[in-house]
């Protein structure tokens, strides 16, 4: 059963189709790497999974779970929306970090306050908030940060900042995490540790979604590549085909762009 | 020697009325300005047209003549008095300074990336929370600047409720001339204000180094 199923998706800003009748699912444990040009819709994709964006029609299901139906206003709901996205993390392209919590702040805080909706938060607090801290360690540890846990978002370079989010992401265990163009706002010398992170993510069977620019990178960690042109999945499979050998001509073009530049 | 005294302690009394109304007049405006900049930023057109011409209203006509008609108006359409002067003052000054305010939270409150509410979002946060955790501090750190310059007009736009014969320090000072053809007590009035005013710039740098440890 796959972890994610995504059927008839689409989106129009004002009288601009963004997505057309989108349809894809992938298992879980699986990296799919979304590629395609400015404009082709990937951003809004990975938005609407967030429940950043509302679709116009069409069913997101997780672990066969219903969690958006564009024909059933009851999935719509903002109260309903908030617990069910916690399905998906996301992290942005411009890393978004809060910049008056320090490093384990920004990873704790919205699981402390997650946590004060649990019915024996009064009674375990210390405990509850203790076990939080030492998960937050763990997963700053794991993406290299523990030596920066103390210092603020504005003290960090643009790579340890985008580590951090992905450790902020990571903290609330969600079943997918989506990544949005997450090395595209970085300096090309701090791209690779990003990357390193992600790699190392892929390698332990975390379930991604990740939207890049970077094509050998793609190439690399993803197991299922998703190529996108005018709000529509073009073309879809494994890396190897793909990359190797495109069946459509709109992605032949789009990587012969792409590798020539 | 002794009329130094004596004018210091009378002017002091003035003082107390406008400590009063200034301190009256932050409680309830700071708030309140928040909540009518959520009106003039609702979605709810309505709503959003309504608290912009209010605030249009108040921004556009005098505070002297506001402080007129809350005193004088409900005497003079119902025939009661429905304020005393310091309540009256009081309501006044609320009501003209949230409006102020109201914008310069406004500003503070749009000029904040729609990608710090996003990612609230998409970690599980209510929209309550977002504001308070999240947003709040980054606005406050970005008004600073024209809040201290509101507080501070406050200080001395205080004077203005004389007009309805509260007995605050310029009107004390100016019965010196009147009363006793004493100049110098007015001129001594504007020492208050230059120390209240000290002592409040002092009070923003600290905040604003306070909140240093961030950047916006």
């Amino acid at each position: 059963m796959p972890i994610l199923e995504v059927s008839n998706i689409s989106k129009s800003f004002g009288s601009t189709e963004v997505l057309k009748d989108i349809n894809f699912d992938m298992e879980k444990g699986r990296t799919l790497a979304l590629i395609g040009s400015s404009g082709s819709g990937k951003t809004t994709l990975l938005r609407c999974l967030n429940f950043l964006e509302t679709p116009d029609t069409g069913v997101i299901k997780v672990n066969d779970e219903v969690l958006f139906d564009a024909s059933d206003p009851n999935t719509n709901k903002d109260s309903e929306k908030r617990i069910k996205r916690l399905h998906f993390g996301l992290v942005f392209q411009s890393f978004n970090l809060f910049p008056q919590h320090n490093v384990l702040k920004n990873v704790t805080l919205a699981k402390e306050l997650l946590a004060k909706e649990r019915p024996d938060y009064k009674q375990n607090k210390k405990q509850i908030l203790g076990e939080i801290e030492e998960q937050a360690r763990e997963v700053l540890d794991s993406v290299g940060l523990s030596e920066k846990m103390l210092n603020y978002p504005h003290e960090l370079s643009g790579g340890q900042q985008q580590r951090v989010a992905i450790a902020r992401a990571l903290v609330l265990s969600p079943d997918i995490i989506c990544f949005d163009e997450p090395t595209s706002a970085l300096d090309p010398e701090l791209t690779g540790e990003v990357l390193k992170v992600i790699k190392g993510l892929a390698e332990r069977e975390t379930t991604m979604i990740i939207v890049t620019h970077e094509m050998q990178f793609a190439r690399d960690v993803s197991d299922v590549v998703l190529f996108m042109d005018d709000g529509r999945i073009v073309e879809q499979g494994p890396p190897e085909e793909v990359f190797g050998n495109p069946k459509e001509e709109r992605t032949k073009h789009f990587l012969e762009r792409y590798f020539e530049g | 020697m002794e009329t130094f005294i004596n004018v210091s302690l009378n002017l002091l009394g003035g003082f107390r009325y406008t400590v009063l109304l200034f301190a009256y007049t932050l409680l309830i405006a700071l708030p309140l300005g928040l909540i009518i900049s959520f009106g003039s930023m609702s979605s709810f057109k309505p709503l959003r047209w309504l608290t912009r011409t209010f605030v249009w209203i108040i921004r556009g006509t005098p505070l002297m003549l506001q402080l007129i008609i809350v005193f004088y108006a409900p005497g003079l359409i119902w025939g009661i008095s429905a304020f005393g002067r310091m309540e009256a003052a009081i309501i006044a000054f609320g009501i003209n300074y949230s409006c102020y305010f109201s914008e310069i939270y406004r500003g503070g409150i749009e000029a904040i990336p729609k990608g710090q509410y996003e990612a609230g979002q998409v970690l599980g946060m209510k929209k309550g929370q977002i504001f308070l955790q999240i947003i709040l501090l980054q606005v406050i750190k970005r008004i600073l600047a024209p809040m201290s310059n509101e507080v501070i007009t406050l200080v001395k736009d205080t004077s203005l409720a004389r007009i309805i014969a509260i007995t605050e320090l310029i009107y004390i000072g100016q019965k010196y001339i009147t009363a006793s053809a004493l100049l110098w007590p007015l001129f001594y009035t504007g020492v208050f204000y230059l120390v209240s005013c000290g002592l409040l710039t002092l009070l923003f740098q600290y905040t604003e180094r306070k909140l240093k440890y961030f950047a916006v």
